[in-house]
């Protein structure tokens, strides 16, 4: 019924225009057409020069209402260092682009009224002028020189890319359907290399963990940098284009599979110090959730956000992450609390590459453990020190790759303490038969032994045996638990 | 033996008959076997009014279902929250019904499907087959004196490709994949991959397919239109006589030559990467949960291809608006174009500059840095040669005795849209403010004032001013009227705020504002924005309504010239058949500006010169 009265009032309104149509041209035939043209020009020049002043006021008007949206101005104020360059050229071009935007169409509207033709008029036969047409070539190639000059004089700044010996920080995102991942490069300050060939679930950027650049490098959820240091972004993309978009920084910058790309910024604002200057205008004092009046004003809740600004499928509008500029201090404080990505994801788990051999790091770490477990039982009465990473394949004496590095620690201190004498103990969990897990625990003490030994340690000073299951540490009622009494121990015998 | 009239011969047909050559076409009845029955008369016709007309009406089909496309994402984003569970019967499964509230949402897949859409149809259907394809077949032979193209039946070839074209794209809308939605530009890998978008499947192939056959529309229609206009001008008609409408034509044919196949290598290149496992575009890409073979390819290659073509078209798509606008402003000011050599010349020049200003739509895109301070350069230089125009066409206006009619006020209108949208081009042509301003809406702004609203007025211009050389009708005048000052407010009303919007720096191509706190600060002006494009939408309804009727009931035309032209298609007869010309064709004798010379309203291009006259163009 409402389609059928829509198009019923459709057709009305068509049938309308026509007759109103029809109605004009009668009034010509009677009045004559040249007559009626005459009436014509008039008036439609006189609506020309209506809309001319209607138009120009109104873009001064609304001009005037969302002021507080135009570059460079209050809350649009840039919050990065080559920021306020770009908002600069804007203006600049803003300015001279309104002047003639002003002048070109009041003449052209001016001139549509005041030489609406007349009955008995003539226009002027003026075919050309060659002076006049040098005037206005000359002019607008000295203005587009002048903003060609100035604009490539910002362009080159702002895209260089960081010169040599300069202080900067490189962290990378990653665009992907649909968001964006963020890695920082840790204490080396160094980002490791990626293989897209490695990407799977539990390695989402393809980081090459067989390279130790990548020990440290730590993801996070939110962008969050120091203000007043140069960044450095690598931008790289896992599958179709993306585009790193910083509204607030004026940063934008293609993210493209297989060719990273770059952009050098310096954040100059902390979220606090934006929010501050958008605090005093009329358009952040609304309250940040529409559906509720009484939510916090827009101003108070602001953070910075990085958007996508390439088109990348279905969910391209969605590709929010926040963006926080904090002090450096502050800073020092977030980076150091973040964890390596790969150190508590990724080691000595099966898709571990490394789970057979120690970082250096690592082995600078594990040692000064060690060092300080055999102080403690050489100063004190408690002799028993248990290896923490020795460990050995399931059911067999073979010894784990890793293991060999706390052994080393011991080998060396025995070989620096010449009276140390140590006693080796295997113990196994409570599976399998007693006896067995007994000639396992024998054979692993040996195993161990005979590492010991091949590291130049005195079999005089050594001793093995395996006491199976017997003496766990903890009850034997959880996997975790098993683990924990499958142990290798040693005692010192003299020293 | 030349065609006997019977009724009394005008002027024009006199001076015809006196001074024009006699090829002798008339003695040979081409005419009857060309258009001996309805088929080859409408259908699979070889004359050149026809194949315009069929250009137009398509044209003007597809621009009601690209309007159609956009009005539909417009409601996407003015009313977000509304239900649009009444479009189900139209859209299907692409309106998503909430089953416990039974609000219908449009899906995002659609919505970028619409977007896709609306930007191929527009640029390519319409404002390039349907501006150019129309005009240049209307006009290059009725303005140069010809009896025809060059080749009748590469022109009709030309059509029917299009047409080709134009029903696979149409078949795309409904495979059940949905169409191509990753942009007009179809940037790979977005594009060459159906794990990262469900329109990259069945829907573009059949994008692709479809633009293939539109550029092999382009070439034959490009090929016609350069040969006729070098090869088969009339006697007189020297190469600096000719209208400003055919230099345009002939420019427009020869960039949309030299870069369509421009086009057609990206997309073959493309057709590879999708279909047999090269790596032209794709490299190191891990999509849908596998790391795919393809190593070493660049998407940047396909955006240089790409815009190789994609900014000459832009000016395929503007320089003929640009050539009807000159010859509709001269025509009605009574006044002959200010500048005419310098109208060639900017012309010529920015057809020239169209080629190597393409990576100025790259600047953020990766490219290094340092190549886009030659783009810039380039690209603001465009701006003079414009500007030229511009003030060429202001000061035809100057001391004119100007007649409003509803193809000169959409003249004026191109006029002041051209300015309003060149300017915003001075900004995004810079490579700093490009950083912060593209892909924004600041970018829609500017190209559809500059390109897409400007055009149309070119168009709109010429379809009033020669609809009765088409039909030997006239359009209603008022009803053209309203229409231009519904379509001039509207369209303001649509783009101006785009330009705020974009200054804040919201991205285009969001499905939704709310997902991002920086870019959900103007539901007003989106809501108001919507509201200004379905008045406007309804506007055009009125042009096509107005359209229609008056090629059967509008004002006959009665006397051969109504506009007091000077240019050689009004010294046809009222509907002029096959050869245009009844008898002899006629000679040129002076340049096609002559008004208010001499004291004389206009002097027709057939006239001679009288002894001792002065040569209007000096």
């Amino acid at each position: 019924m409402t389609a059928l009265l829509v198009f019923l009032s459709l057709i009305l309104i068509v049938v309308i225009a026509i007759q109103i149509g029809k109605v004009t041209e009668l009034a010509a035939k009677i009045r004559g057409e040249e007559e009626m043209q005459e009436i014509v020009n008039g008036r439609q020049g006189l609506y020309m020069i209506i809309f001319m002043i209607a138009f120009l006021v109104l873009t001064a008007y609304t001009g005037a209402v969302y002021k507080n949206y135009y570059l460079g101005f209050g809350p649009m104020q840039a919050a990065s260092a080559h920021g306020g360059k770009i908002d600069a050229m804007f203006n600049v071009t803003l300015v001279i682009c309104g002047i003639v935007f002003v002048l070109t169409q009041i003449l052209l509207f001016y001139y549509a009224w005041k030489y609406s033709g007349r009955r008995n008029g003539k226009a002027k036969f003026i075919s050309h002028d060659n002076k006049l047409e040098a005037i206005w070539t000359i002019i607008p190639a000295i203005v587009m020189a002048f903003l060609v000059i100035r604009g490539l004089d910002a362009w080159n700044e702002i895209m260089a890319d960081i010169q040599p010996g300069e202080d900067y920080m490189e962290i990378e995102a990653t665009g992907f359907q649909f968001g964006w991942a963020l890695r920082y490069p840790g204490p080396d300050g160094v980002l490791g290399p990626k293989n897209y060939k490695l990407i799977n679930g539990a390695n989402p950027l393809g980081q090459d963990w067989t390279d130790e650049r990548n020990v440290d490098d730590f993801h996070a959820d939110e962008l969050v940098l120091p203000k007043g240091k140069k960044i450095r972004v690598r931008i790289t993309s896992k599958d179709v284009l993306h585009n790193f978009y910083l509204p607030h920084f004026r940063v934008k910058m293609d993210a493209i599979p297989g060719i990273p790309t770059y952009f050098v910024f310096e954040p100059q604002k902390t979220n606090e110090e934006f929010r501050e200057q958008l605090r005093n205008y009329p358009e952040y004092q609304v309250p940040s959730d529409p559906k509720d009046p009484n939510s916090k004003p827009k101003w108070e809740v602001f953070d910075y956000e990085l958007a996508c600004a390439e088109l990348c499928g279905n969910s391209h509008f969605a590709m929010r992450k926040t963006v926080r500029i904090v002090e450096p201090e502050a800073y020092e404080m977030w980076a150091m609390q973040q964890k390596s990505y790969y150190l508590s994801n990724i080691r000595f788990k099966d898709e571990d590459p490394n789970k057979e051999k120690l970082f250096s790091s690592e082995i600078e770490a594990r040692k000064e453990e060690f060092i300080e477990a055999l102080d403690t039982a050489l100063t004190t009465s408690k002799k028993t020190v248990q290896f923490s990473y020795v460990t050995f394949a399931t059911g067999s004496e073979k010894l784990t790759g890793v293991s060999r590095y706390e052994l080393d620690n011991l080998a060396a201190a025995m070989k620096e303490k010449s009276g140390l004498k140590v006693q080796l103990a295997g113990y196994t969990d409570d599976t399998g038969e007693d006896a067995q897990n007994l000639t396992l625990s024998q054979k692993r003490a040996d195993a161990v032994l005979k590492y010991l030994q091949s590291k130049g340690v005195a079999a005089s000073r050594l001793s093995a045996k395996g006491f199976g299951e017997a003496q766990p540490v903890v009850a034997n009622d959880s996997d975790e638990n098993r683990a924990k009494n499958r142990r290798t121990e040693f005692r010192i015998v003299g020293q | 033996m030349a065609h006997v009239a019977n009724h009394p011969m005008t002027q024009e047909e006199e001076l015809i008959e006196k001074l024009g050559y006699d090829d002798h076409f008339h003695d040979h009845h081409e005419g009857d076997r060309y258009q001996s029955n309805f088929i080859n008369t409408y259908v699979f016709s070889m004359d050149h009014k026809i194949i315009a007309k069929q250009f137009l009406i398509t044209g003007m089909i597809w621009a009601l279902i690209g309007a159609g496309m956009s009005l539909i994402f417009r409601l996407q984003l003015g009313f977000p929250e509304e239900s649009m569970a009444w479009l189900k019967p139209l859209l299907g499964k692409w309106i998503i019904i909430n089953a416990e509230t039974g609000m219908g949402t449009l899906s995002q897949d659609f919505y970028y499907a619409l977007v896709t859409m609306h930007g191929t149809i527009l640029v390519f259907f319409v404002l390039t087959a349907g501006l150019s394809g129309t005009f240049s077949n209307l006009l290059i032979p009725l303005q140069l004196g010809a009896r025809d193209m060059a080749s009748p039946f590469l022109n009709m070839l030309s059509y029917w490709f299009f047409f080709m074209s134009g029903m696979i794209m149409m078949f795309s809308l409904f495979v059940s994949t949905g169409p191509f939605s990753g942009g007009w530009t179809a940037y790979p890998p977005l594009s060459a991959l159906p794990q990262a978008s469900s329109g990259s499947g069945a829907g573009m192939t059949l994008w692709l397919l479809s633009l293939v056959f539109f550029v092999v529309s382009v070439l034959l229609g490009g090929i016609n239109y350069i040969t006729t206009v070098l090869n088969m001008r009339t006697k007189g008609m020297t190469m600096w006589r000719m209208p400003l409408t055919i230099w345009a034509f002939f420019v427009t044919a020869i960039i949309g030559l030299l870069s369509f196949p421009v086009l057609v290598s990206a997309f073959l290149l493309l057709m590879f990467d999708r279909g047999m496992g090269t790596s032209f575009y794709l490299s190191e890409i891990y999509v849908g949960g596998q790391a795919l073979d393809h190593v070493g390819g660049s998407p940047i290659l396909y955006q240089h291809l790409f815009w190789f073509l994609g900014h000459p078209e832009v000016y395929i798509i503007i320089l003929p608006a640009m050539g009807l606008v000159s010859e509709v402003l001269s025509v009605h000011a009574r006044k002959p174009i200010f500048g005419y050599k310098a109208m060639v010349l900017s012309i010529l020049a920015i057809a020239f500059l169209s080629f190597i200003v393409w990576a100025h739509h790259m600047f953020m895109s990766g490219v290094n840095p340092f190549i886009s301070n030659f783009f810039v350069v380039f690209t603001l230089i465009i701006a003079v040669p414009s500007a030229v125009k511009v003030f060429n066409w202001i000061s035809t206006i100057y001391a004119s005795n100007f007649r409003f009619t509803a193809a000169s006020m959409f003249a004026i209108g191109f006029v002041s849209m051209f300015i309003s949208g060149g300017l915003t081009g001075i900004f995004l042509g810079n490579s700093a403010i490009d950083i912060q301003q593209h892909d924004t809406y600041f970018v829609v702004a500017h190209f559809h004032i500059v390109m897409g609203v400007a055009a149309f007025f070119g168009m709109f211009a010429g379809i009033y001013n020669w609809f009765p050389k088409m039909y030997g009708r006239f359009m209603n005048e008022t009803l053209g009227k309203i229409h231009f000052w519904g379509t001039m407010i509207g369209a303001y009303a649509i783009f101006w705020p785009m330009h705020y919007i974009g200054m804040a720096g919201v991205p285009r191509r969001y499905y939704r504002f709310d997902t991002f706190a920086s870019f959900s600060h103007f539901d007003d002006l989106n809501k108001f924005i919507t509201i200004a494009a379905i008045a406007t939408f309804a506007f055009q309804i009125l042009f096509v309504v107005n359209f229609f009727y008056s090629i059967w009931k509008g004002k006959k035309m009665t006397t051969l010239n109504p506009w007091g032209a000077s240019t050689l298609e009004w010294t046809t007869g009222i509907k002029p058949g096959h050869g245009n010309w009844a008898g002899k064709i006629p000679t040129v004798h002076r340049w096609p500006y002559d008004y208010g010379k001499d004291g004389k309203e206009f002097i027709s291009q057939i006239t001679p010169m009288e002894e001792g006259e002065t040569p209007g163009e000096h």
